[in-house]
């Protein structure tokens, strides 16, 4: 009866593709994470009224994230070929389309960083100084735990779209489910392999958003 | 053991500089609960935080058991402060920690190794009352025991000096002597040094050995509180004042008509200090001269150092034994003003 719905899939190929789409996900997501992180925490520390206050650095800082937040993500990947290419000697396969991934990704979960940073009681971070924590104890032990349920559901957010992110790669050559969607299906008019492959992704992200929102949940005891 | 000597605080605004504190000298005592009492925007959180140095001041210094926090920075200061807790007016604790783990958070920072930190925590959950709630979340507790953590925490690390910042001002009155009670404990048990601000001249009251009141950046009056609460010599200190003796506008209200009422006769405060108030002045002064004497007003508040007692009360008779009456409770140290119909 599947043989029947969906004559052109290749099943063996699609569980290849749906590896490829996860592995290329879980990695960039898990970089993206402490890039994001570092990032988000230097723009917190470096505003107005915080530790590291430093209008220069937080423009700088801003405007990097800005700029790569702002280039449509095909284009980012156009644009970084040459970069992969030095990096990794090609720019097929899904190892080399995670730079592309995590420059296009980590701004974007820095931002949310910020956002999450910000949500903090001042009173708090001004109640560690009071203690003699220095600037590391308060990331360590206030600013991420205290805003760790943000931090997490923009994780899953971005996660979330470097799924989409990852087909979108599939495109250029990248492999994965976006491959299977584009290049299998849509180009050679088979579209039960589109079909089967958007089905995938969908079952991706779902688990995706219910894991996030599982340990989100966990981790609040507000 | 605490000085601030000559202290300024200018913030740079948009409109201009903002003179936050205005030279102020101040000298606390080792062992002395010590009360900062001013309005909102008088410059009090300002102060208290240049006693740790969360806030520097622009002139002067500030000398804490011989050191200089005002010129301290880095490590030194961090180390400074481990000996300077405070506590807060929204308590802030970590809400991503149980209440053990709020308590051990300054440990945690001061580096006590993980035995010696579970110990020192149970020790201080029991001090506070906080007996098998170590392991709730903030978020479980009420404000009263949110205070509660928040003092474990700031005497974890054994300090010289607690500052309170409007410590029970988000409080309900009972909670608020609760909290108070525990302080002035914590003040008689190991001789803590204890600064607080507040807006209440109930805190004052309950728990300070000295008062200095805040207006406008300056400290405007300072002394024992007995004394301060006695004889008020600033209006800001009177209006304060007001808040514990009961000296509403009703109460104004009804001496205007009773004076309206009574042509004759006097109105008079009665101040009664410590003794004085366990002393039976009145019926002694009824006695002795042609008087009638109407009471329309009376409270007693307790402090630290003794009761303090205020009475407005009318009395009928002629002069000369009206002014022999106020002279004889002048004798017995009772303080007198006649504030109608003299």
């Amino acid at each position: 009866m599947i043989e029947q719905l969906f004559p052109n899939v290749d099943w063996a190929k699609m569980l290849d593709a749906t590896y490829e789409t996860i592995y290329m996900t879980v990695i960039a997501t898990a970089v993206t994470f402490v890039l994001g992180l570092i990032i988000g925490i230097v723009l917190f520390l470096t505003s107005d009224n915080q530790l590291w206050a430093n209008k220069i650095v937080h423009f700088l800082t801003g405007s990097v994230v800005n700029i790569f937040r702002s280039i449509p993500f095909i284009v980012l990947i156009i644009l970084l070929i040459p970069f992969t290419k030095f990096l990794l000697g090609t720019i097929r396969g899904a190892n080399a389309a995670l730079p592309a991934l995590i420059i296009g990704a980590a701004p974007f979960y820095a931002r949310m960083v910020l956002i999450a940073l910000r949500e903090i009681d001042k009173g708090v971070i001004e109640a560690a100084r009071s203690m003699g924590a220095k600037t590391s104890t308060i990331v360590w032990k206030v600013l991420i735990p205290e805003s760790l349920p943000a931090l997490i559901s923009g994780l899953t957010v971005t996660a979330v779209a470097l799924v989409g992110y990852t087909a979108m790669a599939g495109i250029i050559g990248a492999g994965g489910l976006g491959t299977s969607a584009f290049l299998d299906g849509f180009q050679r008019n088979r579209q039960d392999v589109t079909f089967v492959a958007t089905v995938l992704i969908l079952i991706i992200v779902f688990i995706i958003q219910y894991i996030g929102d599982v340990i989100t949940t966990k981790v609040d005891k507000r | 053991m605490i000085d601030l000597q000559n202290i300024s605080k200018v913030y740079k605004t948009k409109n201009g500089e903002l003179k936050a504190v205005d030279q102020v000298n101040l000298s606390i005592k080792q062992g002395e609960i010590f009360g900062i009492i001013g309005y909102s925007g008088a410059g009090k959180s300002t102060m208290i935080r240049l006693l740790n140095g969360l806030e520097k001041p622009t002139v002067g210094s500030v000398i804490i058991n011989g050191n200089d926090i005002s010129k301290a920075s880095g490590k030194k200061l961090r180390d400074a402060r481990q000996k300077i807790s405070m506590i807060f007016q929204h308590f802030n604790l970590l809400w991503s920690r149980t209440v053990e783990d709020n308590i051990a958070f300054p440990l945690e920072i001061a580096g006590v190794p993980k035995e010696q930190r579970a110990k020192r925590v149970e020790e201080l959950i029991e001090l506070v009352g906080l007996a098998g709630r170590g392991k709730a979340y903030p978020s479980q507790l009420s404000g009263g025991q949110k205070q509660r953590v928040g003092i474990a925490r700031a005497l974890a690390n054994n300090p010289e000096v607690l500052l309170g910042d409007e410590a029970t001002s988000a409080l309900d009155p009972e909670t608020t002597d609760s909290i108070l009670e525990l302080l002035l404990d914590i003040n008689k048990k190991i001789g803590l040094t204890i600064v607080l601000i507040t807006h209440e001249m109930h805190v004052i009251r309950k728990i300070c050995d000295r008062v200095a009141v805040m207006e406008a950046g300056k400290v405007v009056e300072q002394g024992e509180v007995l004394q301060v609460f006695q004889n008020p010599q600033a209006p800001i200190t009177k209006n304060f004042m007001a808040q514990i003796s009961g000296e509403t506008q009703e109460i104004q209200a009804s001496l205007e008509q009773i004076l309206a009422n009574y042509p004759s006769g006097k109105i008079v405060k009665l101040g009664f200090v410590g003794q004085t108030t366990e002393q039976p002045v009145i019926s002694q002064i009824i006695k002795q001269f042609d008087i009638v004497v109407n009471i329309v007003h009376g409270k007693i508040s307790n402090t630290t150092s003794g009761p303090l007692g205020t009475l407005f009360v009318h009395i009928e008779g002629s002069n000369d034994q009206i002014n022999a009456a106020l002279e004889v409770l002048a004798q017995h140290k009772v303080q007198t003003e006649v504030i109608g119909h003299d």
